[in-house]
């Protein structure tokens, strides 16, 4: 296996996606009028069309194809290891990439830190990392705050639940993922504070079977909403719907999926900071490092409403929504304990959304049944 | 919607040990009853995570333009068939490996399913129903833990019928001999070559069924990650069970149950070290494959002219 060379065409046929790869490259042309486009490339951990994230991100692209200087490279599937850096090596070397997108939280460290310091002139706008003064000036991370999106969802299911009990399948516990699980959390407790949310790890982005042996066992163990945040919530959607629980969805709007049970859900808006960034390199102006937004900047927005979804419920989300607009409301301030008994924010501070400290999260807030 | 739900407690813990050898069991135990077929008549087909993936993918379509779960199944099954008699026909040529083409045939089916399957991942297909078995206890975990499908019960059915077929019938004979020894079979009058094919046909047509349970019924939609590895694990629950249809039932239970066990621990509020419970049934894989491959020991009810134990 020492001899496989750079090409990702390669790669991929290794992985065995050869026929679903060819048709998603757009095998460019260099010459002519070609040459002018500013060629930008995204990198998937997933499917394209998951139904969640990666189709989120590739909803972005899609928007981003229609700018008339901008060519677009795709790849999907790709995942967090040394074949990231293959992947996106050749989208510089081959395919004159000048902006590669880095979708996965996994691809930061270290392929987007070492391909950024080999390559000063090509933009790596990754999604999801922090990205720090030290890493190099030509990278740089964007991302949504979309626990805003976690908190109103948290809010709406303390409304309809009756066991006061939630459950939250999650990937991985990194920061991203804990803040969600404790921006629901703190969102129901908002309302009323006995409220408990039990979280299940996967440990992968993708385990359809796992997710919907994790919907059933918490169903079983009574909780009667149920998230997730995993790359595709359709499983676990619809297993919650099957079992006759309410839900709230991630990424994109799943209501179609339970009619009966979706009551409102977080979604992405990725083709705003898409765009913000492209036109950054378009018109030359410096690397955006560190780029973010939530509810006021337009990156993230609500599922509208399920039908299940009581009067009062969409008055006080609505009430604190509008807050969120204003950027006049704080979701993580002290004190505030973790669910081992130590204080992680002190009285009295305030934690605002773009404080970086929030992108550091390592702890589960008191009321969450679960262990990192 | 829903009425209040008692939490269970550590009760949770063997419901969802019962469930999900229920819920999980079938794939293992379908691609792994006809692998048994495949292998006893001396052929190895890997290929089976491939036509399990096509099976899935393909059944999922089929329900949905047809409207028809059923119909599904049996589109998955003769896609798992066409698949099977394909790499029946390239493993009957002169000087071809069966495992170097099961191999390709894995990457060949779950690259061609990944690719049919595009348009797939968003539609919600018609799945299957299930029985009620739950109907005379209250608890509504009780309840759904005994939703049981069909194909499961088809599938233990199936499991009982081989085990008597391999020892009793006249057809179990000619498959055993034709995997034990060619020259024996030879002799015997019997056609080593068509045997094996079909034996491959029946193992892809099963292989592909059990592809259908996954998309059709649980987790019961179409995606990419669907499979995580099952059809692989079977095989490898093949060697487990000794080349036995009823072992391959037992062992399917064990490995669905044993992927339930981290969900249910977490839920309960276990969740330290849950990669170690979620890797449970990958260690079982591997633990399995260590002590059935010790170099120096002959696996006893090997089929003797299985590539893989042919010394």
């Amino acid at each position: 296996m020492s001899n496989i060379d750079q090409s990702r065409r390669q790669v991929l046929k290794q992985l065995g996606g050869t026929a679903a790869a060819v048709t998603l490259m757009s095998f460019g042309f260099r010459d002519g009028l070609a040459a002018e486009k500013m060629t930008v490339g995204a990198v998937y951990v997933g499917s394209r069309d998951d139904y969640g994230y990666n189709q989120s991100h590739a909803e972005a692209i899609a928007a981003i194809k229609k700018l008339p200087f901008v060519r677009v490279v795709e790849e999907e599937r790709v995942p967090e290891t040394i074949a990231v850096e293959k992947t996106m090596q050749a989208m510089i070397e081959q395919d004159d990439a000048k902006l590669i997108f880095a979708t996965s939280f996994g691809y930061f460290d270290p392929y987007v830190i070492k391909l950024g310091k080999q390559y000063p002139k090509i933009r790596f706008a990754h999604c999801g990392g922090l990205w720090t003064p030290k890493d190099p000036m030509n990278t740089g991370s964007f991302f949504g705050y979309i626990d805003e999106c976690e908190y109103l969802s948290g809010v709406v299911a303390a409304h309809v639940s009756k066991t006061k009990k939630l459950g939250f399948i999650a990937a991985k516990p990194i920061p991203q993922v804990l803040r969600n699980i404790n921006s629901f959390t703190l969102g129901a407790q908002s309302v009323d504070p006995s409220f408990t949310t039990n979280v299940i790890f996967t440990g992968d982005w993708s385990m359809p079977v796992k997710e919907a042996e994790s919907a059933n066992s918490l169903i079983d163990q009574g909780c009667d909403v149920i998230t997730c945040h995993v790359d595709s919530p359709k499983v676990i959607i619809e297993t919650a719907e099957k079992r006759g629980v309410y839900c709230t969805g991630y990424h994109v709007n799943q209501s179609s999926l339970a009619p009966r049970g979706y009551l409102t859900g977080a979604e992405w808006v990725w083709a705003m900071p898409y765009k913000i960034l492209v036109d950054a390199a378009h018109e030359g102006k410096p690397m955006i490092n560190f780029l973010r937004g939530g509810l006021k900047e337009g990156f993230v927005k609500m599922s509208p409403y399920g039908k299940a979804v009581p009067e009062q419920a969409k008055q006080t989300a609505d009430a604190i929504k509008a807050k969120m607009l204003e950027g006049g409301f704080t979701i993580f301030k002290g004190p505030l304990k973790d669910n081992t008994g130590k204080t992680v924010i002190a009285t009295g501070v305030s934690q605002d959304q773009r404080d970086v400290v929030l992108e550091q999260m390592n702890y589960l807030v008191a009321g969450v049944i679960g262990q990192i | 919607m829903t009425e209040v739900t008692e939490s269970l407690g550590w009760w949770g813990l063997p419901i969802a040990i019962l469930a999900g050898a229920i819920r999980a069991s079938t794939p293992f135990l379908l691609v792994s009853l006809g692998e048994c077929i495949t292998e006893k008549s001396g052929r190895i087909n890997l290929g089976l995570e491939g036509v399990l993936m096509m099976g899935a993918m393909a059944g999922y379509g089929a329900s949905l333009y047809t409207g028809s779960a059923w119909l599904g199944v049996l589109a998955a099954g003769v896609v798992g068939a066409a698949l099977g008699l394909l790499h029946g026909i390239l493993c009957s040529l002169k000087r071809v490996n069966d495992i170097a083409i099961g191999i390709s045939f894995m990457l060949l089916g779950t690259g061609l399913a990944f690719f049919l399957g595009k348009s797939l991942i968003q539609p919600q297909a018609p799945t299957l129903s299930s029985i009620p078995f739950g109907f005379w206890s209250d608890s509504p975990q009780i309840q759904s833990a005994l939703q049981i499908n069909p194909l499961f019960l088809l599938g233990i059915v199936l499991a009982v019928l081989l085990h008597f077929a391999f020892l009793r019938t006249r057809w179990g004979l000619r498959i055993r001999i034709v995997g034990d020894s060619e020259d024996a079979a030879r002799a015997m009058g019997f056609r080593v070559v068509p045997t094996r094919i079909m034996a491959t046909v029946f193992g892809g047509f099963l292989a592909g069924v059990g592809g259908s349970f996954l998309s059709l019924y649980y987790p019961g939609s179409w995606s990419e990650g669907l499979s995580s590895g099952q059809g692989i694990m079977a095989v490898a629950l093949v060697i487990f069970a000794r080349w036995e249809p009823l072992r391959c039932l037992w062992a399917s239970l064990l490995f669905g149950a044993a992927g339930a066990l981290g969900p249910a621990f977490q839920a309960m509020g276990l969740t330290s070290g849950f990669y170690l419970l979620n890797a449970l049934p990958y260690v079982l894989t591997l633990v399995i494959l260590i002590l059935t491959t010790a170099p120096n020991r002959k696996i006893s009810g090997a089929p003797g002219e299985l590539s893989l134990v042919r010394q």
